[in-house]
């Protein structure tokens, strides 16, 4: 099967763009925010949502990385995968608002998993959601505070996000 | 990994991938809730056919933080029996569903033997057998240094170009066993220093250096100096003649601990003989790791039984 | 009268053997035939070292299940060792075991008298009577023990001497290997195992030989395993000393990277050595150091061995793979002919243990002897390969080569088309034989 372009390098700026917009409204600006990239790509975006933030109004909020390894639902079902460092601000999460930052959004399973491990690290005022992409079939009740792109799929269809940080290019494709 | 039986079996990248893992458990005993749901309806069985509170309260505390359920069974004999035999009390642990039995037991070898023998299905882990191997011990002491030697950021890295001197019985020593093979697959040299009576026949094969001199060890400065526990049946058995003599050539006194550089780290793998192969002074110092020693064991067990426990049994990427 | 056509001699001719009333006979007129087309003919093969665990070990060997092994694997003749509870070291026990064996029928079994009383290596045992009894004893071992205190092993060696026996050394310094656990080397030091060191035994088999040329005796070494027990007994013999020496066929095929996995099958006394060892050990039985193969035949119940190294039995059993091993540690090598293994595997045990009728096994007259033996086979063996009663085989899964086909008794089958004859004929067989 071959792999069809969805979003390139410009798009994926454009829509990381959009969100850090979107995130600084809803939350009235940069205080307390807390950005939350769940590896590997998550982190990324996260990392770049950061950046942006900084350049549109003086950044006041922080980005780390939350690894939802040990939370997740299918630890038996798949090879034994390797955990990511998990880092928070120095001040912890309590009062803060949290925005989880992926790559793609699917069945929800691994924001569940997220959220569990969010609650042993503390209790934010808040917790939103950022996703470049959202392919549909979800398996739980979540839905993304923060949308890139909506992909409807096909359960069969692969998509693939590459980013110049971890794979050398920026592109999502499907396949 | 489906069981760990001996750091033997451990090449480099296996090795910094458990200590890896364990960093991130580390990290779990940092914050407010000190437990991960991750082995949630997993049993994990204590088997110790030897007593050792330490290693079983490390190995209990550490599959706690994950939640799996922990079962201790003590299977040692009292002085009339011989002890339950580790075919039935395999068996009998395979009834109740163990997923993992961390085994502690006075014949080298028996981890391997239940791993092999088909009488249980569950991952083992060897918690020191016999005068074998004690991997997690080498595995915590690979971590200490390792963070002793990089700080916070060591992830990813090994312990090229460290200089270790392991002293004492290594004749023995299931710990120096499981150093030894270890460190080499991590980069680092050792050094051992022992009477010729404490040394293993061949261990000139072993990918070590070795020596008599203890000073000339310590004046060589090395980065890692530990020591081994003298056990008390060994000063009947003609290795030393006395505790005296074996204490005033190749016991870590004040004086030789103050000769060390600055930057050099004391270990012993507890519980200590104060006075025979390591000084008051010298186990309480700066220098002195042991404490972290014992905290670091919990973050590897943890990671030890995370990569056993979890997953399809396959290593992922 | 059965006419065996066709066979191989151990010499390597072929002829017709016949047999009658239990003995070789000259050609006349069959009433049964065995085609023996491709079989070497070997004759019936002696073994100086058997364990049969009767009286008192019964849960791991009798003296039944023993020799039907020992018929399965081509023996016709086994010598009992003494560390049976009570302890072969009087003329009641010695008696006893040999009329087992006699009643049975698969193969003659001759006891080995006790050197000590209950093998404590402290008073001699009554070796007269037991030598002077029906079961004629010549052979006397502590077998399992070293005799250790020099001075005891002294008289030993004289007292022996005065009715035609041998003292059979199980040669193993105590103190040097207390609580020993495998070969002492690399390997040992790598798993964590006691070790047995080399010199536990040369040390021992040096001094007794030196004690034997003292004392003007017969001295006969157990299951030499180091290169260095080789050594010292060619220097004995060019000295002239009195020495046999036996080497299993375990030690001239398995090297002690067996014991790398803790298997416990491989755990044995004495333990299994180093490549350089087997290699001395192949060589000196070929050059005639090592007088002769002997079993060692150590059966045990499976809970012995299903247990950690350290906690397991010591101990193979060999008698039904034995010609095998051989076949294919020291002949298929080069080191041994078919007339060499006849020679170290009957005629010379034989003659060290001073049963008769196995000197020209072959000759019309001589006691009917034998087995048919198909080098060409290939096996890989299996648990239906051991009829005694332990499984503890280091072979197991193994593929080995040959296949003994028949085995013949004085004069009468025990192994016929490669099965052992039922136990019920055979006894009857026997009883008719010794009439």
């Amino acid at each position: 099967m071959t792999a069809r372009i969805v979003l390139q390098q410009a798009d994926i700026t454009r829509a990381l763009t959009r969100i850090s917009h979107e995130i600084l409204e809803s939350n009235r600006g940069s205080r307390g925010l807390v950005l939350l990239g769940i590896p590997t790509r998550g982190v990324v975006l996260a990392d770049r949502l950061g950046a942006i933030l900084d350049q549109i109004e003086p950044w006041s909020g922080a980005v780390g990385a939350l690894d939802v390894t040990m939370y997740r639902d299918d630890l038996a079902k798949n090879p034994t995968r390797a955990p990511s460092p998990t880092s928070i601000p120095e001040d912890g999460i309590d009062g803060k608002t949290v925005v989880l930052v992926d790559d793609v959004l699917y069945s929800g399973r691994t924001i569940r998993a997220a959220l569990d491990a969010l609650s042993d690290l503390g209790r934010p005022r808040a917790v939103r959601l950022a996703v470049l992409v959202d392919r549909g079939h979800r398996e739980l009740p979540i839905r993304a505070d923060f949308v890139g792109k909506n992909l409807p799929t096909s359960v069969e269809e692969r998509i693939n996000v590459r980013l110049e940080e971890t794979d050398g290019t920026d592109e999502v494709t499907i396949e | 990994m489906r069981h760990l039986l001996s750091t033997r079996d451990l090449d480099r990248d296996t090795a910094v991938g458990i200590l890896d893992v364990a960093a991130d458990m580390a990290d779990v005993a940092t914050r407010e809730v000190k437990k991960l749901p991750t082995l949630r309806g997993k049993t994990v069985v204590n088997l110790f056919f030897e007593d050792s509170t330490r290693t079983r309260v490390s190995f209990e505390v550490a599959a706690k933080r994950l939640s799996a359920d922990v079962i201790n069974f003590s299977a040692k004999g009292s002085s009339i029996s011989k002890g339950e035999s580790l075919k039935d009390t395999a068996q009998t642990l395979a009834a109740m569903g163990a997923d993992a039995v961390v085994i502690r037991h006075g014949s080298s070898g028996a981890p391997r033997v239940l791993a092999d023998s088909g009488w249980i299905d569950a991952g083992i882990v060897n918690a020191g057998d016999g005068t074998h191997e004690h991997p997690t011990q080498a595995l915590l002491d690979a971590f200490t240094m390792r963070r002793r030697l990089h700080g916070n950021a060591a992830r990813g890295k090994d312990l090229n170009g460290l200089r270790v001197t392991i002293v004492g019985d290594v004749l023995h020593s299931r710990v120096a066993r499981s150093n030894v093979w270890l460190l080499g697959a991590l980069g680092a040299s050792v050094r051992i220093v022992a009477p010729a009576t404490l040394l293993p026949m061949g261990i000139e094969e072993w990918p070590v250096e070795v020596g008599y001199d203890l000073d000339e060890a310590m004046d060589a400065g090395p980065d890692v100096v530990m020591m081994l526990r003298i056990q008390a049946e060994r000063m009947s058995a003609a290795f030393f003649p006395t505790a005296r003599e074996y204490s005033r050539q190749w016991g870590l006194d004040d004086e030789r601990a103050a000769r060390l550089p600055a930057g050099s780290i004391v270990m012993h793998p507890g519980p200590m003989n104060r006075g025979l192969e390591i000084s008051a002074g010298a186990a309480d110092s700066a220098r002195s790791v042991v404490l972290e020693q014992v905290a670091n064991g919990v973050s590897i067990r943890m990671a030890v039984l995370y990569l056993l426990l979890s997953g399809t049994g396959e290593v992922g990427a | 009268m059965i006419r065996i056509t066709g066979a191989t001699l151990p010499d390597g001719t072929r002829s017709d053997i016949f047999v009658a009333n239990g003995r070789i006979a000259p050609p006349g007129t069959p009433t049964t035939s065995i085609d023996a087309d491709g079989l070497i003919a070997l004759p019936g093969l002696v073994d100086l070292h058997t364990h049969l665990r009767e009286p008192g070990f019964e849960q791991s060997e009798t003296v039944l299940s023993g020799s039907r092994a020992a018929a399965s694997g081509g023996f016709t003749a086994v010598h009992a060792m003494a560390n049976t509870m009570p302890v072969q070291d009087t003329a009641g026990v010695v008696e006893q075991v040999q009329s087992l064996g006699d009643r049975h029928g698969y193969v003659t079994v001759r006891p080995i008298g006790a050197v000590t009383v209950g093998l404590a290596g402290e008073q001699l045992a009554e070796i007269a009577a037991m030598a002077r009894s029906r079961a004629a004893v010549r052979i006397f071992s502590d077998d399992g023990a070293c005799v250790h205190d020099a001075l005891l092993m002294r008289r030993a060696l004289e007292y022996v001497k005065t009715f035609d026996g041998v003292v059979a050394q199980h040669s193993q310094d105590p103190r040097l290997t207390h609580d020993a656990q495998m070969n002492e080397g690399v390997l040992s030091g790598e798993l964590g195992l006691a070790g047995w060191p080399a010199v536990a035994e040369e040390s021992i088999i040096a001094r007794d030989v030196l004690l034997a040329q003292h004392v003007g005796a017969r001295l006969h070494v157990c299951h030499v395993s180091t290169a260095g027990s080789v050594d010292v007994i060619r220097w004995a013999k060019a000295r002239g000393v009195n020495v046999t020496a036996e080497v299993t066929p375990h030690h001239l095929l398995l090297t002690e990277q067996l014991a790398a996995g803790y298997d416990s099958r491989f755990k044995v006394n004495p333990p299994l050595r180093r490549d350089d060892d087997v290699a001395a050990l192949r060589a000196g039985l070929a050059d005639g150091t090592i007088d002769i193969v002997a079993t060692d035949h150590a059966p045990h119940p499976v809970e012995a061995k299903e247990c950690a190294w350290d906690e397991a039995a010591f101990g193979m059993v060999g008698l039904e793979s034995a010609l095998s091993v051989v076949q294919a540690a020291v002949v298929d090598t080069g080191h041994l002919n078919w007339a060499d293994v006849a020679r170290v595997f009957s005629a010379k045990p034989a003659q060290i243990g001073r049963l008769d009728g196995y000197a020209n096994p072959f000759a019309v007259g001589s006691p009917a002897n034998f087995t048919l033996y198909d080098p060409a086979a290939s096996t890989v063996f299996g648990i239906e390969h051991l009829h005694g009663k332990g499984v503890n085989s280091p072979y197991l899964g193994r593929t080995l080569p040959g296949r003994v086909v028949t085995t013949i008794h004085n004069g009468y089958p025990t192994v016929s088309d490669g099965l052992l004859v039922d136990a019920d004929i055979v006894a009857a067989t026997a009883e008719a034989t010794h009439g």
